[in-house]
């Protein structure tokens, strides 16, 4: 069994984001980055699958520049197998990133790609599905459980949607994306660090792959959102509800 | 300009207030930007429901009756929506972002190759679109290039259509092919609530990791949110900590609210929750730090030990009803 888990390098989601000035983007200085966290979790799903199994790879698979080998080393000491970095300088929309990823399994031809439901940078929640229509393939995602059938030739999926949990089941090859509560991701041991120095992560510049990447989705200026006036603090439950009545008028 | 099509998401046969917010949002870029506003009905014996979306005020509602859209799978409505795209000069496709919406519009966008923008919350006359980024601390203004538009709506940025008129309906048939359709439905398992839904609620009372158990949001939340005839949410730390269900997350990655009033309980505030609620009328918070970041978009904030003063709040809501 073959897995191939997209790795996406983002600002630490505990960082506070902030607009530059001119509204050309966010202020970058001093950002930390990390592996998008919905992907970490995609990571630890692929490597439960493969140690369930007794067998299968596990490889990662980042697009961006060279600095985007620290989220793909981060998920090899995990446990991940090997990686590849497809090298790209430009700014891509999710279907930029979906044709490029298309290309990927073409050539690594996996049984299941597994994602991040969404990345907590651009908050597109696309990639996934878009890769699926590309490739045709079936799709699950918003994932909380994951089970392959007992002859390894499906999946069956449970999703978390609005109102409950639905369930769905499909043949191989699909793509599955992560959701919060689909595991909790293992901390790299340090053996692991020191077997991942020796894992291949092998870079592919995009403009090998014959793809049309030309972003449709353009951001043209950022703008920080509307300040919220602090509020009043109240010293009681009594002052709390008799000011939500009679000033807010809400109850 | 060409035609606007609204996906029109049923849920049971019936149309949920988020596909009310979805075909505002297409008549207002029918005004904005031109073109007329079509609903797309998907699904198996709907008639009924077609007939109910073409009271919204549309120009024409198109109705997908198929044993095959029976039930919601991406492969199949991916294929159905792309047909209707191509076969209406349709120039712009649009859904709110619920789970349904948030899963098909990139499948349905790949298929025709153009690209999409998520959570929209504002559709310019220039036909540009404001959408957020970074859990909402920057909103983007993007454009979208190609022969047709795909947009998910934030159901908190748009009202919800009103009943106006009486559309026409027209059947469609449309060849859904099997090898298009690999994905099977095998259950649905309900959250069960006699609760108002999270996100069409007037009011929602939030807990977070400050509940510290499960039971506690039984013991203590439970009772004010049914004071209030609210509908109960959690931060992601109360739902990472299994305390709740995910499908109670407010936040960057759950759910987004703006309710008229919303109480946040025990909650310290992180980015990503502040992400999901702080469009809010107005923002309740009791959390026994006085430095916790939710008291900086808190209209009225109250330092306490929530253990004292859920019960107090209870009972306070309950005699001021009475």
């Amino acid at each position: 069994m073959k897995l191939l888990v997209t790795v996406k390098r983002v600002p630490d989601p505990e960082t506070t984001i902030r607009v530059k000035p001119d509204g050309s983007g966010i202020v970058t200085d001093n950002i930390k980055y990390v592996i998008n966290p919905f992907d970490e979790i995609a990571i630890e799903e692929a490597l439960r699958v493969k140690e369930k199994l007794g067998q299968g790879e596990v490889v990662l698979v980042s697009i961006g520049t060279k600095v985007a080998s620290e989220q793909l080393r981060t998920g090899l000491a995990m446990g991940a197998d090997r990686a590849i970095l497809v090298l790209c300088e430009q700014e891509l929309d999710s279907l930029g990133v979906a044709r490029i990823l298309a290309k990927i399994v073409e050539k690594e031809t996996p049984d299941l790609v597994l994602m991040g439901k969404q990345a907590i940078d651009d908050d597109a929640n696309q990639a996934g599905q878009m890769l699926a229509a590309l490739l045709n393939w079936p799709q699950a995602t918003f994932a909380s459980k994951v089970e392959l059938t007992a002859d390894q030739k499906a999946v069956q999926v449970v999703r978390e949607v609005d109102g409950g949990l639905e369930t769905v089941l499909f043949p191989l090859p699909g793509i599955i994306t992560a959701d919060l509560r689909l595991n909790e991701p293992r901390y790299a041991s340090l053996p692991g660090i020191m077997k991942a120095r020796k894992k291949e992560i092998k870079e592919i510049p995009a403009t090998e792959l014959g793809v049309d990447i030309t972003p449709l989705l353009k951001v043209h200026k950022m703008d920080p959102p509307a300040k919220k006036e602090a509020g009043k603090r109240v010293e009681s439950v009594q002052e709390l509800v008799h000011l939500l009545h009679t000033e807010a008028k809400v109850i | 300009m060409g035609n606007i099509l609204v996906f029109a998401e049923q849920q049971k046969g019936k149309l949920p207030k988020t596909t009310l917010i979805a075909l505002q949002a297409g008549k207002e870029a029918a005004q904005k930007l031109g073109g007329s506003c079509f609903a797309a009905v998907l699904g198996a014996g709907i008639d009924a429901l077609a007939h109910e979306t073409a009271k919204y005020g549309v120009a024409k509602v198109l109705v997908v009756d198929d044993p095959a859209l029976a039930h919601y799978l991406a492969d199949a409505y991916a294929v159905a929506l792309e047909q209707l795209v191509k076969a209406h000069d349709v120039s712009l496709l649009l859904a709110t972002s619920t789970s349904v919406g948030k899963d098909l519009l990139p499948r349905v966008a790949a298929r025709l190759g153009v690209g999409m923008a998520s959570d929209v919350i504002a559709i310019n006359e220039d036909g540009t679109f404001k959408r957020p980024m970074y859990a909402g601390n920057a909103i983007a203004t993007v454009s979208l290039t190609g022969r047709v538009k795909v947009i998910s709506v934030r159901g908190t940025a748009f009202d919800a259509a009103q009943p106006d008129g009486q559309a026409p309906v027209e059947r469609v048939r449309l060849a859904i092919e099997d090898a298009a359709r690999k994905m099977q439905f095998v259950e649905f398992s309900e959250t069960k609530s006699d609760r108002p839904t999270l996100t069409e609620a007037r009011i929602v009372v939030s807990g977070g990791r400050g509940l510290k158990s499960g039971e506690n949001f039984t013991t203590y939340l439970e009772p004010l949110v049914d004071a209030l005839g609210a509908a109960m949410g959690a931060s992601r730390a109360a739902v990472d900590a299994g305390f709740v269900p995910n499908d109670l997350q407010v936040g960057q990655t759950g759910k987004v609210v703006a309710p008229e009033l919303y109480f946040a309980i025990g909650i310290s505030g992180a980015i990503q929750h502040l992400a999901g609620m702080k469009d809010s009328k107005i923002i309740v918070a009791i959390n026994k730090d006085p430095e916790a970041p939710i008291f900086n978009v808190a209209d009225y904030g109250l330092v306490a030990d929530l253990f004292k003063a859920v019960p107090e709040l209870t009972e306070e809501i309950k005699k001021l009803k009475a």
